[in-house]
């Protein structure tokens, strides 16, 4: 690489680099500045130190939020780790007509968050398919809301999250089990070992890095999660707004009208911190897992 | 990594503990048709397990179309559900494109997506190639950025963003919605890991025939890497259809409106009836749906098994 001028890499980089700074960098700093701000959207704001995050503490919408945020995690995160892995062991197998049903399962990833919302709020409105065949079947007397109470919504919701992401994380894991030497599996099966003890002795440890990755990106995911509660409840979040999430309070309290930007910048960092704490911690935790 | 190196000791420990496997098989290969019989009826079983995810994924969606395409007289609820349309018709497919500027909006979204797949491309494979193929002083700063803004979840910063793009004159235009997501960090990490295992040779015998820096990455290097362009285009399309949060938070003008936005707000405003609503749901998926099973092996290829062949 000889004579190159100083600036030429720069040239290349210059398009995308302004676009990430000024898009991300830059809004990102000025999120950090703003939570110590009285700021609103239309402006102004002065220095109010700490003040934001006292009262983020005495806030019953914010730990409501954060609240109904780490249910999200909790119920979403295993979920999503075990089911797309049972998913991708059985498409594993190439058998005819594999290739059309590896696609169909991929299909709900490709359906954006607002038309997979307006289906499963058809399917789980007080007369949809689930509520008139569950009446129909004699399993419940009067429909169930799944759409109208708050508890309800929230895992509907997760209902909605698993279904759309299950294809996605079948797809990562497809990937990892292709990465599982055949020579193992078939040794282990000369052994004796049955398809189940294989699972567990083979494959499993040897997509654990995977399960990890998975686990930290339906985490994250669910730490975001806005769209679903936002489409199956018509943007109220349930009743009195009792289903809402971390990022549908921070839209509400920081973009309404007269937004508070300092104070909605307050909860940006604490999701930030969240998200950054829950990759953090699950490779903690693999890394401890894997020494002991 | 070490994970790859742990299956080892388990299928080790079977070999001297188990002694029943061997009989096992022996057994088996004395009665092949018992064994052909499990086999198909392992075969069997996978094939219910498929077809009750495949309803259980691709359900919802044929459930929507079948409601849309229900005449005004037939029952959309009740029990047993009825899955076919006894009357079907395309009147509520009318009804949308009359109440709601369906087209427009598919337009604007059409729009967006496009100048985002474009962009994504471009922007993604020139940055990518400078940091795969050029050595210079700061480029771990410049890496590290477009890595920050895949760990900074857009939902945190999105009160500023709005802040940033009105101070820039770019909320409620479609330009607006575009720009933030037009180089993202997944589209430049793709495009640099794409270049990087591109042999050197090639670049060395352009370099002697004279070749600039711009001409070696336009005319032999951006060729190569084919697949992992198709990969970022596929990727940054969806993701700019499917986008919902930035659109609702920067566009106030209902004329601007993407799909996404639109079809929500479809629901809200404009009709009490499911057969419309769904209707509408239908004319924002179908399309997007038939360019899935269209390209899809771009899609698998892409998240699967290395986008980087070239």
């Amino acid at each position: 690489m000889t004579g190159r001028r100083w600036y030429v890499p720069w040239l290349f980089l210059l398009p995308a680099l302004a676009v990430a700074v000024a898009f991300f960098i830059v809004p990102f700093a000025n999120t950090a500045v703003l939570s110590f701000t009285d700021a609103s959207t239309l402006g102004g704001g002065t220095f109010t130190g700490t003040r934001n995050y006292a009262r983020l503490w005495s806030d019953d919408q914010f730990w409501l939020s954060v609240r109904n945020t780490l249910l999200y995690i909790a119920v979403v995160v295993p979920l999503l780790v075990a089911l797309p892995l049972g998913l991708a062991l059985l498409v594993q197998k190439r058998v005819a007509g594999i290739g059309f049903f590896r696609a169909v399962f991929y299909s709900p990833v490709v359906a954006s968050m607002v038309v997979a919302g307006l289906i499963w709020s058809w399917l789980l409105s007080s007369d949809g398919l689930v509520n008139s065949v569950l009446r129909g079947l004699h399993v419940i007397a009067a429909p169930l809301p799944f759409l109208t109470d708050s508890r309800l919504l929230l895992f509907s919701s997760m209902a909605m999250t698993v279904w759309k992401g299950l294809g996605y994380y079948m797809v990562v894991y497809l990937a990892a089990l292709a990465n599982v030497p055949k020579s193992l599996l078939e040794a282990a099966e000369v052994d004796g070992a049955g398809p189940v003890r294989r699972f567990f002795h083979v494959t499993l440890p040897l997509v654990r890095p995977t399960m990890v990755l998975v686990a930290t990106l339906a985490a994250i995911g669910s730490a975001k999660v806005f769209a679903e509660v936002f489409t199956l409840s018509d943007g109220s979040a349930g009743p009195g707004g009792e289903a809402r999430t971390l990022v549908y309070t921070i839209r509400e309290v920081g973009l309404g009208l007269g937004g508070e930007a300092g104070y909605a910048s307050a909860m940006s960092i604490v999701l930030f911190l969240g998200t950054l704490g829950l990759s953090v911690a699950v490779t903690r935790l693999n890394t401890r897992e894997e020494r002991a | 990594m070490t994970p790859l190196q742990t299956p080892a000791a388990p299928a080790a420990e079977h070999r001297t503990t188990d002694s029943a496997p061997r009989a096992d098989l022996a057994a088996a290969a004395k009665a092949p048709a018992s064994l052909r019989l499990r086999r198909s009826g392992g075969l069997a079983v996978r094939y219910l397990l498929l077809l009750a995810v495949f309803a259980l994924t691709v359900g919802p969606f044929l459930w929507q179309l079948s409601t849309s395409l229900k005449g005004n007289g037939e029952r959309v609820f009740g029990y047993p559900p009825q899955l076919l349309p006894t009357h079907p018709t395309l009147h509520h497919y009318a009804e949308v494109l009359d109440t709601v500027p369906v087209l427009r909006y598919a337009g604007n979204s059409l729009l967006v997506a496009t100048g985002s797949v474009l962009t994504n491309c471009l922007l993604g494979s020139m940055a990518g190639y400078a940091l795969a193929r050029m050595r210079f002083r700061g480029r771990a700063v410049a890496t590290g950025i477009f890595l920050a803004t895949m760990i900074i979840p857009f939902e945190s910063i999105m009160v500023s963003e709005f802040l940033v793009a009105r101070s820039l004159h770019l909320t409620n235009t479609l330009l607006g919605v575009m720009i933030p997501g037009a180089a993202s960090g997944l589209s430049v990490m793709l495009m640099r890991n794409a270049f990087r295992r591109l042999p050197a040779e090639i670049e060395e015998a352009a370099i002697l025939d004279g070749a600039g820096e711009w001409q070696r990455f336009w005319r032999i290097a951006l060729p190569s890497v084919r697949g992992t362009i198709a990969a970022v285009a596929v990727f940054s399309f969806v993701f700019s259809w499917d986008d919902f949060l930035w659109p609702l938070v920067s566009l106030s003008d209902q004329s601007k409106y993407t799909l996404t936005v639109g079809i929500q707000y479809l629901s809200g405003t404009f009709t009490n009836d499911q057969r419309v609503i769904a209707a509408g749901t239908m004319m924002a998926v179908v399309p997007l749906l038939a360019l899935f099973f269209a390209l899809q092996r771009f899609f698998f290829r892409g998240v699967g098994e290395g986008a980087v062949k070239g």
